[in-house]
């Protein structure tokens, strides 16, 4: 997924100008080819985040659109302010590509584990935030990405995902993407937790139950249409997701329904409690320490609609 | 901290205070209009660099006031975005915006705020107020001049307080390492910040020599002498292929006697028309 990004920046600057790329001591390679090709258009700046996001918004200001690559913990805390006034109060067109999201980097600790960013993202106004499910979502994102009026979070996932996007409708920046519809309850992912809940969709519905799946690879803008139509008609909605319970879409769904619908359905989110991650190990490892489960996944939707029948 | 520093007995640049011309008093008074309007204000910080921009705009700047967004332009950014309503003074003067705006400083129907903002304000470049942003999107926009060969230029001015962010020093590093002959970094070195004198709370010194490490040619010059700040800007670039980088010796509060490197003029409140007036009168006698 990230080499399906990157190597698509390369090709959308080689069809506009306005395109640059700014990366903070990237590994060894990075984009060679296109620092080769377009050496005006390729800036490989040091370790000094700050910088390079005040950086990325002179440029943007200029015409230029930015794409911008390190280490997601570091753009979204270490660099956060100068992403909320340089980047976020401008409203420019700066494309945030950040290695790392969830809790890819588990084997290097709490440092890198970007388990917040969806929630300081969600908090600077203008910010649009994308968290690809595979290289196949990235690869219709990134085409959409050169001419969005606002700057974008891009979430990325380990690298060599599975491909899981089959079936789903063709993707646009901020709107949702059903793959199953169903009345009994609502299953809600984003990044690579559709992955996490296919195989609970497949088991529940073969049990009988009537079980939809709504894809939000766009966590802001909220395609709110998408997800109060479905909402309404369903006993039980569980939102899954790679993050801290809270901020992340799990908070952003439970606000919309608790504002927006008469009687709201039975409710759980799935993601990261509120605690720094306490093991090493793989991004497998954790999130079978933190329950990121297609069991569990099946487990809160049964119990959710027990509960309601009841 | 000595009584003496903290009310500002004696001027620590180095500069005796000299005399304003008529121009510059001027400007100033338009400075105490705008305080007014909104009440408040960072008085020391905005008079320390009236004569700096009053230079830069007069007679260094490629602008154009009915057309703010001019291609050609040269692109000035006030990154020690508190010293604003200097800057809106001479906006205002040179037509950017009408100048009855002045009066509504801070207000909530007006455009001009505590710290310039980008969005409202027509010859603003970018929106400034939490320190250490404005170099970096300097080197930004000079690198975006460098990529399609333009011959505009960018000027950031910074405060010397404002030198204790650490994202200064990125952006030095980095406009040091692209040799951004484009660039120039102007530092209003006023030599306090909120709390007291710049050397008791973090010394900057050796500053110039600072400059000159982090790859910048270095030049320095007294901030109030306007024939000496014409001369300093004309013979930019100072090195070639390197960022410059112009250190302004100023007193914070110039202009007003008691203001004069006194901390308590830092920011001022409650500011109502009998205050307004003791300050232009302090003004007039300068």
């Amino acid at each position: 997924m990230r080499k399906t990004c990157i190597d698509m920046v390369h090709e959308l600057a080689k069809q506009d100008e306005r395109v640059v790329f700014v990366g903070s001591d990237l590994g060894v390679g990075t984009l060679d080819e296109m620092r080769w090709e377009l050496p005006d258009r390729f800036f490989m700046e040091g370790v000094s985040e700050a910088n390079m996001i005040g950086m990325c918004a002179g440029l943007a200001t200029e015409g230029h659109i930015v794409y911008t690559n390190t280490i997601a913990t570091f753009i979204a805390r270490r660099a956060y302010e100068q992403v909320c006034l340089d980047v976020g109060h401008a409203d420019l067109p700066v494309r945030f590509i950040c290695n790392g999201g969830g809790l890819v980097y588990a084997p290097l600790g709490p440092t890198h584990e970007a388990i917040d960013d969806f929630a300081l993202m969600r908090a600077i106004p203008n910010m649009t935030i994308f968290a690809a499910a595979d290289a196949e979502e990235m690869r219709e994102f990134m085409p959409q990405s050169l001419d969005w009026p606002h700057p974008i979070y891009i979430r990325l996932a380990k690298g060599h995902d599975p491909i899981v996007t089959q079936g789903l409708p063709p993707f646009e920046i901020g709107k949702a993407r059903p793959l199953v519809e169903g009345s009994d309850a609502l299953i809600v992912t984003t990044g690579i937790t559709l992955r996490v809940a296919r195989p609970a969709l497949d088991e529940l519905r073969a049990e009988g139950l009537d079980v939809g799946l709504l894809h939000l690879p766009t966590v802001k803008p909220l395609d709110t249409d998408a997800i109060l139509s479905r909402a309404s008609k369903s006993r039980a909605v569980v939102v899954v997701e790679e993050h801290s319970i809270i901020g992340g879409l799990g908070s952003a769904v439970a606000s919309l329904l608790l504002e927006e619908l008469p009687s709201t359905p039975s409710f759980r989110m799935i993601g990261i409690p509120d605690q720094f991650p306490d093991i090493y190990g793989s991004q497998a490892d954790q999130l079978r320490h933190f329950d990121i489960t297609a069991e569990r996944v099946a487990t809160e939707v049964r119990g959710l609609l027990r509960s309601a029948a009841a | 901290m000595t009584q003496a520093a903290l009310k500002g007995e004696s001027v620590p640049s180095g500069l005796e205070p000299g005399p304003l011309d008529r121009r510059s008093k001027e400007l100033r008074k338009q400075c105490v209009r705008c305080l007014l309007g909104g009440s408040r204000g960072h008085v020391g910080s905005t008079f320390s660099l009236i004569e700096i921009l009053r230079v830069l705009y007069d007679d260094v700047l490629k602008y154009d006031p009915a057309n703010p967004s001019w291609e050609e332009r040269d692109r000035f950014i006030l990154s020690k975005g508190h010293g604003c309503i200097a800057l809106y003074v001479l906006l205002a003067e040179k037509g950017f915006f009408p100048d009855a705006e002045l009066d509504k400083f801070c207000h909530p129907d007006g455009i001009l705020g505590g710290h310039p903002d980008h969005v409202k304000v027509p010859g603003i470049e970018a929106s400034t107020g939490s320190l250490g942003h404005g170099l970096s999107i300097g080197i930004g926009r000079a690198l975006a001049g460098r990529v399609r060969r333009a011959d505009w230029r960018v000027f950031v001015t910074l405060g010397d307080g404002e030198c204790n962010e650490g994202s200064i020093w990125e952006g030095a590093l980095a406009a040091g390492n692209h040799g951004l002959e484009n660039l120039t970094v102007i530092v209003d070195n006023n030599k306090r910040q909120s709390y007291g004198s710049t050397d008791e709370v973090l010394d900057l010194e050796p500053f110039a020599d600072k400059w000159r490490a982090f790859g910048f040619g270095v030049h320095e010059v007294d901030g109030h002498d306007t024939s000496a700040l014409r001369n300093a800007f004309a013979r930019l670039p100072y090195e070639k292929d390197r960022p410059s980088a112009l250190i302004c010796h100023t007193v914070k509060g110039k202009g007003i006697p008691e203001a004069e490197g006194n901390n308590k003029w830092h920011h001022l409140r409650a500011i109502d028309e009998a205050k307004a007036q003791a300050m232009i009168e302090a003004i007039e006698k300068y």
